[in-house]
């Protein structure tokens, strides 16, 4: 490194839009504060109940048995095979995974606001903190499908190898839409009612209880603009193997929205930060 | 300027102020718009154009700190000062202007932000440090130091919900004195906690300074500043008034904006945090021959009065004077309620005068600050200003006034004395 570039390095230029060039570095310097504040989220979140984390569980379990009996059972819908309570549950871990992220990291900003008008950090640190706090519950109720697996005595297939590749599109996902709600809502409290609807009306149209199969053949396309869908298909593509096939034209749809908001998530983000503290 | 560590140039920070519009519910908007809804568009269009007024918090702000200074940055509510810290601790961005900073920063705005309410005291001490921009190895080394300082060792396990205001204070302050930055900032945060943790507090700053650190330290608590700081800052109305040596600097933010002329009128021009069923209008001092001044005549009363509207009813409330001499001690303190007028005076809506007279003979010569303020005893504040007032007192031939030399003392009251012979036996004569 040159002489010159050292002394870059230790003076801190304040400009009016001049915080790119330091942001990333400090967002490297900060990355021991997102580890506190997931670990503080985590901690405080099952503080003063009875039976703390199994609150991770309850939810799903119950979300799982009311799908299986509404599809399967009263709307008939086919599950090609597999124990339908597997195939709900294929769908409702992951889709409770993005649902949870996106409030939690929606609402993280305005939730920190005294922290936010009082401490400067690369602000990008709280909405992706709260992403993994989610995403730990996500890891704990993981455990209900080992056990279902069990209980059904049903091997998942070879795919199972690329799981780990849809999870991380439902984390990339969770936090491009997360970044566009956190810093929409610093401004517009307006979102923070739209977004529960949002949560609701979105297990619907997810595939959620049901495969995407039991859409109609010509309402598939415009259905696999929703990036959950091709997640969760691949969800169980990667699980259930076999009679879930994967269906390409859904999960390159899937990747492409993800992209989209991620990027756009991230410099809408980047764009009104500066801005935070003065509005929030 | 090389040995500068803080460079401050041609700094601004502009704030764009949405002032609410009256009637503004949502049933108002429709209500107007279904009855005639030509004219409610017209109105619209006009108040969205009169709703943005821009405000500009620090204007051309430029100065320049050295390495191991103290630089304390005094002024009014609404000088700008609580903007510059927060652009020089980075979360804000300023207008225009650019400052150049050598060496880690560390802020400290608030006591005990990011503390969590549900979290033990143990673990709010690795939050906040985290948080404040310490590493987890650096608070493990720091650990038990700053146990020791805050005195909240047997409550290290418990949440802090269930800490007093006091323990909370001193938790979160022990935290932040243990900060190891180049440069810190501090905003007011001496005005916590009680005498003796404050005495504390300051002498952690004035070690910080003698390692040879930079600080910078916002405060109305003049004899603080005085204490710590060799070097001030004035702010006024965003801008920098003066700045120099302490010692220069604070008579004259006492003597008042305008070199003491006596008089303090709130109005629309700056902000001002006010109860909204109250509007403060003018506080003044007025001498013995009813001109209003800001030099009073030590030997001579003067009346110290204010003028405020009430706009609601509002319950009782009183209004209370502070003196303080330049450096920051307490001369004494004044309130109407001390008085029997308390009970009988008006609280319906309209135009009032309240005053009270201040004897000669009582303060001694040199600068006052008055803080002033309102508020619903034990319930409510309903104005505030620190600083809203200086005013000198000039010798004029007082008690002390034989020879030229200036008393110490806060107050010079006119005595009594007698000088009477004895006999050998120890008799007055």
């Amino acid at each position: 490194m040159t002489k010159a570039a050292t002394v870059e390095l230790d003076e801190l230029v304040i400009e009016a839009g001049r915080t790119e060039r330091q942001y990333w570095r400090d967002l490297w310097r900060y990355r021991e504060l997102f580890y506190f504040l997931a670990w503080r989220d985590l901690l405080v979140r099952y503080k003063q109940t009875v039976v703390g984390v199994l609150w991770a569980l309850v939810k799903p379990i119950l979300t799982i048995l009311i799908l299986t009996v509404a599809f399967s059972k009263i709307g008939k819908i086919s599950s090609e095979g597999v124990p339908a309570p597997l195939m709900v549950c294929c769908g409702t871990l992951p889709w409770l995974f993005f649902s949870s992220a996106i409030s939690e990291c929606g609402s993280s900003l305005v939730n920190s606001s005294n922290l936010i008008s009082k401490i400067y950090f690369p602000r990008l640190i709280i909405p992706a903190s709260s992403v993994i706090t989610s995403f730990v519950d996500f890891l704990i109720s993981a455990a209900i499908l080992a056990v279902m697996l069990v209980g059904y005595r049903f091997m998942p297939s070879a795919n199972l190898v690329f799981l780990p590749l849809f999870v991380v599109m439902t984390i990339a996902l969770s936090l491009g839409a997360g970044l566009w709600i956190a810093a929409l809502m610093v401004k517009y409290r307006d979102v923070r009612f739209v977004l529960p609807f949002v949560v609701q009306f979105g297990l619907f149209i997810s595939s959620v209880g049901a495969p995407s199969t039991a859409v109609p053949e010509n309402w598939r396309l415009l259905y696999s603009l929703n990036p959950m869908v091709g997640i969760i298909d691949g969800f169980r593509w990667a699980i259930l193997g076999g009679s879930y096939a994967m269906n390409w034209v859904s999960l390159i749809l899937s990747l492409m929205v993800m992209a989209l908001l991620l990027v756009t998530g991230l410099w809408y983000f980047r764009r009104t930060e500066r801005t935070f503290a003065d509005v929030i | 300027m090389s040995e500068a560590i803080i460079q401050i140039e041609n700094l601004s920070k502009r704030y764009v102020l949405g002032h609410q519009r009256k009637n503004e519910g949502l049933r108002h908007a429709i209500e107007s718009a279904v009855r005639n809804p030509l004219q409610w568009l017209r109105e619209r269009k006009k108040s969205i154009a009169s709703e943005r007024e821009e405000f500009w918090a620090l204007k051309d702000v430029s100065f320049a700190i050295k390495q191991g200074e103290v630089v304390g940055i005094i002024g009014r509510n609404g000088a700008g000062k609580s903007t510059l810290l927060k652009v020089l601790s980075r979360i804000t961005e300023p207008t225009a202007g650019r400052i150049r900073i050598k060496g880690r920063v560390a802020s400290l705005l608030e006591v005990g932000t990011g503390f969590h309410s549900e979290l033990t005291g143990r673990e709010n001490i690795f939050l906040n440090g985290a948080i404040l921009g310490m590493s987890k190895v650096e608070i493990k080394r720091k650990f038990d130091e700053i146990v020791a300082f805050s005195e909240v060792e047997n409550f290290l396990d418990t949440p802090v919900k269930r800490y007093s205001s006091g323990m909370y204070v001193r938790l979160a302050f022990a935290v932040a004195a243990h900060l190891e930055p180049e440069i810190l900032i501090v905003d007011e945060v001496l005005a916590v906690g009680d005498v003796q943790f404050q005495q504390k507090c300051i002498g952690k700053m004035q070690d910080v300074s003698k390692g040879g650190r930079t600080v910078l330290f916002v405060s109305h608590n003049m004899a603080a500043v005085g204490r710590l700081c060799q070097q001030c800052v004035f702010m006024d109305g965003g801008r920098i008034k003066h700045s120099g040596p302490t010692d220069q600097i604070i008579p004259l933010y006492l003597k008042g904006g305008k070199q003491g002329d006596g008089i303090r009128v709130w109005d629309e021009t700056v902000p001002v945090k006010c109860d909204p069923r109250l509007k403060i209008r003018v506080l003044r001092i007025v001498g013995p021959d009813g001109q209003v001044t800001g030099h009073v005549d030590i030997r001579k009363p003067f009346t110290i009065e204010t003028e405020y509207e009430i706009l609601k009813p509002i319950p009782p409330f009183r209004i209370g004077l502070r003196f303080m001499t330049s450096d920051g001690t307490v001369a004494f303190s004044a309130s109407d309620s001390a008085h029997s007028s308390y009970e009988t005076k008006s609280y319906a809506p309209g135009l009032y005068t309240t005053g009270c007279v201040v004897p000669g003979n009582l303060l001694n010569e040199g600068f006052y600050n008055i803080m002033f303020g309102a508020d619903i005893p034990f319930q409510q504040v309903l104005f505030l200003d620190e600083s809203a007032l200086g005013f000198s007192v000039e010798q004029t031939g007082g008690v002390n006034a034989r020879f030229a030399e200036k008393w110490p003392g806060v107050v010079c009251p006119h005595l009594e004395w007698q000088t009477k012979p004895l006999d050998k036996a120890g008799a007055v004569i």
